[in-house]
């Protein structure tokens, strides 16, 4: 496939049109493709380090017959007679895979849920400009990173006659700069290179990195008024993404906001998380192919109001779907910002310690909401409202139900989006949006 | 016999003398996950990943690019994207590599199974994990009862412009079973598993079944159990866990990747520096530590690294000291130390970087009875439910799902939510006694993450039990 951007469509049309036809009565069929063509490039030190081109496409039958359930996925080449003969094959071995095993009583049948066409094209960065764009720009620092630019597309079809397609042109910067151990993190994205846009958030990371070159501050562990930073307060409060805002989770006994979900527990009222399907990061679609609301309140104002909801979820335990993926997991979490402002931070924190980001969370006691993980990169400790230099990197280990609940002092006027940049086996779509956050007495431990 | 969808000779032909060295890399792996929750069928879901990577040398850079379509113009395209990228890439390259980095190398490797994969149908594999789910059904407090079974084949080929011709074929098995015990605002998960390269013959009903009922009650006593206590006390962690503290405070701070400052953006880098090797005290003289691709089932053995080259054992740390760095030939050159084998991709879509396979704790001397004697007042932990690590992989805390309490000699009850903090090197010093080969356990992950673009990747880790003194141990 020469251009993935316009000729995948007409390719899966042709595809899904061939096997929806072979189907025998009685069998349902959904199919999910994800493709992508990307071009990776790894820096370390000013100088690269990696460079990858990708091309791939994925596609997934899901068989349904008889109350039984089979998926099966794999790679296509892009050439219609190898791929049919493979596909067929693989829905061979979902009929052959299904009469074996048991009902599922769960499953939940294929419906049209419409149809739906999205296609976003951007301005790539040409690979003849990545030397002189981005190392030139940073000629003279230590910068490490990653360039993840292309297309990606997911698309669905499925028996009842649905059919939705999302395809984007896309790329990130996610990178750091050095001052031997001390570090400061940046990162670009969009869907337009623009070499100003990028020259001001590069300067923006090197202020930061700048502002590390006072004297190391070293302070104990203890509780501490802290200033979470957008990026560091998501991943904080994204927490809540890994488990607890599942159905499943909390009906299988494993969430680990039980009590804010029994109305035992109450974050506090300057907290706000939606899903919301408005950034434009992510498809509305599920694997099923099901659109979620454009934008659904999971937490208002510190209360709980409702769980992320699969179609599975709602059969087995008798609940309302709101049409999440089937794992639970948020696609577009937004964090409502508060109202302080960004002059009025360093004030606000008084003394303690302004976050820019933090690391390798883990809840570390999932039935009291308890979070561990680290700072990194430009942690600062604040002396009467002025910095007085970057920190020892320490690790905090808090519950969610004290710092998001009765410790969460202010939230600021503004909020950052945080685009998913993950690549395990493929590029992420999705990302999150967060304001800074001020948390009184946070503990630190290590 | 697997048989190729391209003809690698053809293939090959065309690229000498277009670059200063070029290989392509083939995988095809198909993996199958089954899942029963609660007696009843949740997941029968396969996935099949198939492609190649192209690798060139050009101006001393080697560059890559990656695609399915494995037609002769799809790997002519992928051919020319590489070259035309690396090229451009190349004037700004990190290092200046040849093509001695990529030695010839000849031949293949067979991972150990007594009975294929495919000779086990859907309902044998069902019937089993449903029978474990019910197995795990001792009180109306379990309410959660999982039982997943991931079986891999893997076929991996390399051929190189200088000759290089490599086949390595894999069955990979990871058996995961969990029990959840919930009774109102608190829950308690046990769970177990078996990882490793195995074939059909490690579907073992009797041995499924006795392990389900064990962690069903587990979790029901921990439901019932006190908090861990707090304070300083010795610590005695069984296999099940010390893969993880092997892991996270051993493997990631070894990649010479990491030390040379590849991953500064991702996973981080790390407290070991280039001059610490054959220096740092990294443990007490108990400690030996080695990458070890050879340990026959264990989950990463290979006979040959995803740039060619041939893996065998080496020592990391021995008596304690630091040795040797987990890095490739690539590493090497770049940094003047020894490495091992480990360039390794996750896929046919990632370019090789520096990663674990088999990173194992020699066995001692000691008995899991005479352990527990020694301590006066400590915690025996067992299973990995909570791990976290600074960037330079310093500052530590892992949480357990079961402790038991040790007073005087002898385990006198269990606790629940078991978690404890410390510093990678002065931890290590504390080692105290090292289990013998009775205590050890083999495990094994096939989620280490790391890397720009993301890669995960299979590990093993075999350890005895150990016993660290006067460690930071707390509660929920
Ligand atoms: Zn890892």
């Amino acid at each position: 496939m020469n251009n993935l951007m316009n000729d995948l469509y007409p390719y899966f049309e042709d595809l899904s049109d061939r096997l929806l036809a072979g189907l025998n009565p009685g069998e349902d069929l959904s199919l999910n493709i994800a493709a992508e063509e990307s071009l990776f490039v790894r820096f370390n030190k000013n100088a690269i380090r990696q460079n990858t081109n990708v091309e791939q496409i994925t596609i997934s039958l899901r068989l349904q017959v008889n109350h039984r359930s089979v998926e099966k996925s794999r790679s296509l080449r892009g050439q219609l007679r190898e791929d049919m003969k493979s596909l067929t094959a693989l829905l061979d071995e979902c009929r052959h895979e299904a009469a074996q095993l048991p009902t599922d009583p769960h499953q939940v049948a294929l419906a049209n849920n419409g149809t739906s066409r999205e296609e976003f094209r951007g301005e790539l960065l040409a690979k003849e400009k990545i030397v002189e764009e981005i190392l030139g720009a940073a000629n003279g620092l230590d910068i490490a990173g990653l360039l993840g630019s292309g297309v990606v597309i997911r698309g669905n079809r499925n028996s009842l006659g649905q059919n939705h397609w999302f395809a984007t042109e896309s790329f990130f910067l996610d990178y750091s700069l050095y001052n031997g151990p001390k570090a400061a993190k940046g990162n670009y994205s969009g869907a337009k290179w623009n070499s100003d846009a990028w020259k001001k958030n590069l300067s923006r990371t090197r202020m930061q990195l700048e502002m590390l070159s006072k004297p190391l501050q070293k302070i104990p562990a203890g509780k501490y008024r802290s200033y979470l930073a957008p990026a560091a307060f998501g991943d904080l409060a994204g927490m809540l993404g890994w488990m607890g805002l599942s159905a499943a989770a909390w009906k299988q006994g494993r969430s680990p906001t039980k009590k804010l979900a029994n109305g035992e527990a109450k974050f506090s009222p300057l907290f706000t998380l939606s899903e919301n399907f408005s950034m434009g990061l992510a498809p509305r679609f599920n694997s099923l192919g099901e659109v979620a609301p454009l934008q659904s309140t999971l937490i208002e104002k510190g209360s709980w109001k409702q769980f992320l909801v699969s179609s599975r979820s709602a059969k087995e335990y008798g609940l309302q779907a709101n049409f999440a993926i089937p794992e639970e997991f948020p696609r577009a979490i937004d964090i409502a910002p508060g109202t302080l402002s960004e002059k009025d931070i360093l004030k606000e924190i008084g003394t303690g310690f302004y976050l820019s980001n933090l690391h390798y969370l883990n809840w570390s006691d999932p039935v009291t909401a308890r979070v561990t993980g680290m700072t990194r990169y430009a942690c600062l400790w604040v002396s009467n409202g002025e910095i007085a230099g970057p920190i020892q990197d320490l690790r905090f280990d808090e519950s969610l139900y004290d710092a998001l609940g009765s410790k969460l002092v202010a939230l600021t006027d503004h909020a950052e989006i945080d685009p998913a940049i993950g690549t395990y086996v493929a590029r992420d779509l999705g990302g999150k949006r967060a304001p800074g956050a001020i948390i009184d007495q946070f503990t630190f431990t290590l | 016999m697997t048989t190729l969808p391209f003809s690698p000779e053809q293939e090959i032909k065309k690229l000498i003398g277009r670059c200063e060295w070029a290989s392509l890399r083939y995988l095809k792996e198909t993996s199958t996950y089954r899942q029963v929750r609660n007696d009843l069928p949740e997941k029968n879901e396969s996935m099949t990943d198939e492609g190649l990577m192209v690798e060139v040398l050009a101006n001393g850079h080697f560059g890559h690019s990656a695609t399915a379509d494995l037609s002769s113009d799809g790997i002519a395209r992928a051919f020319e994207k590489a070259m035309q990228t690396t090229q451009i890439t190349s004037q700004v390259k990190a290092f200046s590599f040849k093509s001695d980095d990529r030695p010839p190398v000849r031949g293949k490797f067979e991972s150990p199974r007594t009975k294929k994969l495919d000779s086990i149908s859907v309902a044998e594999i069902t019937d089993h994990l449903t029978a474990a789910t019910k197995a795990m059904a001792s009180s109306p407090l379990v309410v959660n009862r999982l039982a997943q079974a991931t079986l891999i084949e893997t076929d991996s080929f390399y051929f190189s412009t200088t000759g290089s011709d490599i086949h390595q074929n894999f069955n990979l098995i990871a058996i995961d079973f969990s029990a959840t015990a919930a009774e109102g605002s608190e829950n308690q998960t046990r769970s177990w598993s078996q990882t490793g390269q195995w074939g059909a013959e490690i579907f073992d009903r009797t041995r499924f079944v006795s392990e389900a009922t064990r962690i069903g009650k587990e979790s029901v006593a921990l439901l019932k159990a006190e908090n861990c206590p707090t304070g300083k006390m010795d610590l005695l962690l069984m296999p099940d866990q010390m893969m993880l503290q092997i892991h996270e405070s051993i493997g990631h701070p070894l990649e010479l990747d990491r030390i040379l400052g590849d991953e500064r953006n991702y996973a981080g880098w790390s407290f070991v520096q280039k001059e610490d090797f054959g220096k740092l005290q990294y443990g007490s003289k108990l400690m030996n530590i080695s990458f070890d691709p050879q340990q026959a089932h264990e989950f990463a053995s290979y006979e040959f690294d995803d740039s060619g080259i041939p893996a065998k054992k080496e020592f990391l740390i021995k008596a304690g000291v630091l040795q040797r760095g987990l890095g490739s030939q690539e590493s090497q050159r770049r940094s003047g130390l020894p490495g091992v084998a480990n360039s390794r991709a996750t896929s046919w879509n990632r370019a090789p970087i520096d990663r674990m396979a088999n990173i194992n704790l020699e066995p001692g001397e000691s008995t899991l009875e005479e352990m527990i004697a020694q301590v006066k007042h400590g915690i025996l932990m067992r299973t990995n439910r909570s791990w976290s690590i600074d960037d330079y992989r310093n500052k530590f805390q892992f949480g357990c799902e079961m402790g038991e309490l040790i007073e005087n000699g002898k385990i006198v009850k269990i606790v629940r939510n078991p978690n404890y903090r410390a510093i990678t090197v002065d931890f290590w010093n504390r080692l105290a006694a090292v289990g013998n080969l009775g205590t050890t356990g083999t495990y094994g992950t096939p989620y280490c993450g790391k890397g720009e673009p993301n890669q995960i990747i299979r590990v093993g880790h075999r350890s005895p039990a150990c016993l660290f003194r006067d460690i930071e141990v707390f509660g929920g």
